[in-house]
């Protein structure tokens, strides 16, 4: 069927998925008509995915180190775009964003300006540079443009506190979505999700994690999408929501005036009663609710830390060209817009499906027991998702009477908007690709770095090519189940911690890497005082104000990477100027990199 | 100033004028969130705080990083350090 080399293949390799899975689709909705229960629907969805991303990870084993660290460096501008948007989109952007814009509002779209914004910097400062590098991971290039195995270390070390904290949120993500699919137990669950994500990534290292992961971003989008679509048009309000739902946006407002939003609050003795975790709509859905500061510091700390997360980077590596990896950025931001600006429609929709009392499946101003007798009310009350309770006790439902957890946009709109089961299964797969796709880069971001920086530069640089890529799958293992470990015992909230990773990041790379390659004169000394004492202000800020320290100017626990990134750049730029300029052959190498043609500093397999 | 100076300085050139306008979509008009809510100017019917939150500026990134690749790839040509096809 497939003639010629796999590469040439691709739009046609992925057509005919993309099309299989539509099939499958329509198959399971025919199966839903015919009587199939929802629990098998979602169960189906979930384990076929799965079986399919496992089988492309197998059928992209290799034994060669490029391939495993970099999938060749043949992979093409758009099919890395696309990896990249599911490397990049987590469990949290597909479950949790639209939640955070429907309670939050205009102070968390901080959050969308951040994660999108960061691309131009990883356009124009680092992309391009250090694909022209040649490393096979990020610690490699800081440890050979400033030389030195402190330098290379430090470098580990930002990387595994920043990808950790990441990772363990993401398989804590997929165990989520495994429990609640395959309906067992959450501890056991979490341990699925690692099985299913080492499945994608041991074999076939970079090569296998990125053709699972366009595969992964095509399920992804099409759960995203599709719902949006389809419940815009069956509430009649638009056929395109993103340039359609101003008159929406407009009557939550007209919504939120009419229900007293902000003027009615709850006593501290009524809101014991709503389950941990949910909140009601206390913010205008889209209204500028914070100052200027707040928001744009925000901004900074995810633009920065995209710039500075490896997992994202190395992601870079594996195009064939210099020219190549910067036109991908734009495809990767072009993927991910996709989605992202997707969330907010998906919010506005959700919250006027619910409020406006003009549409049937309006629940603000019906009877509280009419509402607590609808299927959908209790499915989610029950899955401690969704609680109403009559507070003033005249009857009937108020706007502050409702709570909602922030996950229910996504996994609970398609069936409050009456669209049917199969659409809840879909989306089910589309969280777990995005969970399973982001953990899969984060967890051989942290393999990679420990096997090809810390064992085979430093401690055996002998080890032949069989051993080290022996070792990189054990360290593979080993990292996984360390995540799972802290993953099952539930510690912090998925989207916080995400939020952490950023600014541990942007604490220890950011400047590093950027200096490392538009200031010559940054040397080694500067950067492992830039890395290590970033890293290390931005952690103590972040204890300081967890155990009640009120802060400096305005930064908070999850700005606390301007801190750390400010204390990284003086360090750097000051010793750096204070120790002797890096030797004419670092120079050379500096010179070098900032051209596109010509060979790559490390040579292709190293 | 030698060919490589002259890359550079233009690739220089382009970065600043990049960054210039990223940093205008993503810091610059934030600092005036509430007069872009006031504003008349409305974006297919969107409030303009609103909007660009949720497309606006995300667009405008999409657009600047293909610009930027096509100019940088100009500059490149113009001093003959295009890869080559096998590279």
């Amino acid at each position: 069927m497939f003639k010629g080399k796999f590469i040439d293949n691709l739009p046609k390799i992925y057509g005919t998925y993309t099309g299989g899975f539509i099939v499958f689709i329509i198959l399971m909705a025919i199966a839903e008509q015919a009587g199939m229960s929802a629990k098998l629907i979602g169960i189906f969805f979930v384990a076929f995915t799965v079986l399919i991303y496992a089988l492309i990870g197998y059928l992209s084993r290799t034994m060669q180190t490029d391939a495993y660290y970099v999938a060749g460096r043949q992979v093409p501008t758009v099919f890395n775009g696309m990896a990249t948007a599911a490397d990049w989109m987590s469990g949290a952007s597909f479950v949790a964003m639209a939640g955070g814009i429907y309670f939050k509002g205009y102070g968390y779209m901080a959050l969308l300006v951040g994660w999108t914004g960061g691309y131009v910097l990883v356009a124009s400062l680092l992309a391009p540079y250090l694909r022209k590098f040649g490393c096979y991971t990020v610690p490699d290039f800081i440890g050979t443009r400033y030389g030195g195995n402190m330098a290379r270390l430090s470098a580990v070390i930002v990387l595994t506190v920043a990808s950790f904290t990441y990772v363990t949120a993401q398989i804590n993500a997929t165990g989520t979505i495994a429990s609640v699919a395959l309906d067992i137990p959450f501890e056991i669950a979490v341990y699925v999700g690692l099985a299913s994500i080492l499945m994608c990534s041991m074999l076939g290292g970079m090569r296998a994690v990125t053709w699972t992961q366009v595969a992964q971003y095509i399920v992804l989008i099409i759960a995203y999408l599709l719902p949006v679509f389809w419940i815009s048009n069956k509430m009649g309000a638009g056929v395109f929501p993103h340039f359609m739902l101003a008159d929406e946006v407009a009557r939550i407002a007209e919504l939120e005036a009419q229900f007293g939003l902000g003027e009615i609050k709850n006593s501290a003795a009524d809101l014991k009663q709503v389950p941990k975790g949910l909140a009601g709509i206390t913010k205008a859905h889209a209204e500028v609710n914070t100052t200027p500061w707040k928001f744009i510091s925000l901004a900074v700390c995810m633009m920065a830390g995209t710039a500075s997360l490896p997992h994202v980077m190395m992601r870079y590596f594996t195009t064939p060209s210099v020219k190549a990896a910067r036109r991908s950025v734009g495809w990767s931001l072009f993927f991910i817009f996709l989605l992202y600006s997707s969330a907010p429609m998906l919010a506005t929709l959700s919250k006027l499906s619910l409020m406006d009392p003009n549409l049937a499946t309006g629940i603000i101003g019906k009877s509280i027991t009419e509402v607590q007798a609808i299927d959908w009310y209790q499915n989610w009350n029950q899955a401690n998702l969704m609680f109403v309770s009559d507070f003033n006790g005249n009857g009937t439902l108020e706007l502050n009477e409702f709570f909602m957890g922030g996950k229910a946009v996504v996994l609970a709109t398609p069936e409050i908007a009456g669209l049917p089961y199969v659409i809840s299964g879909l989306v089910a797969a589309g969280g777990m690709a995005a969970a399973m796709s982001t953990a899969d880069g984060l967890v051989l971001a942290i393999s990679n770095a420990l096997s090809h920086d810390v064992y085979y530069k430093m401690i055996n640089p002998k080890a032949e090519t069989a051993k080290r890529l022996i070792v990189a799958r054990v360290l593979l293992v080993l990292i996984g189940f360390a995540g799972a470990t802290i993953a099952a015992l539930e510690i912090q909230g998925i989207l916080g911690s995400v939020i952490w990773a950023f600014d541990f990041a942007m604490s220890g790379l950011f400047f590093p890497l950027v200096l490392g390659v538009w200031w010559k004169r940054a040397n080694a000394q500067g950067a492992v005082a830039g890395m290590l004492g970033g890293l290390i202000a931005g952690t103590a800020y972040l204890i300081a104000v967890r155990s009640g320290y009120p802060g400096f100017w305005g930064v908070t626990q999850l700005t606390f990477g301007i801190v750390g990134s400010l204390v990284s750049l003086v360090l750097m730029v000051v010793v750096s100027l204070m120790t002797k300029a890096p030797d004419a052959a670092t120079q050379r190498m500096v010179d070098e990199v900032r051209i596109p043609s010509g060979k790559a500093i490390l040579g292709k397999q190293h | 100033m030698s060919k490589q100076q002259q890359h550079w300085e233009k690739t220089r050139m382009l970065l600043f004028i990049t960054l210039a306008i990223w940093f205008v979509f993503s810091i610059g008009i934030f600092f005036f969130g509430a007069e872009m809510e006031a504003s008349s100017i409305r974006p297919l019917g969107y409030p303009l705080s609103y909007y660009m939150t949720c497309q606006g500026s995300l667009g405008i990134f999409v657009i600047l990083i293909f610009w930027f690749a096509n100019r940088q790839e100009k500059i490149d040509e113009e001093f003959g350090y295009t890869e080559r096809e096998d590279d």
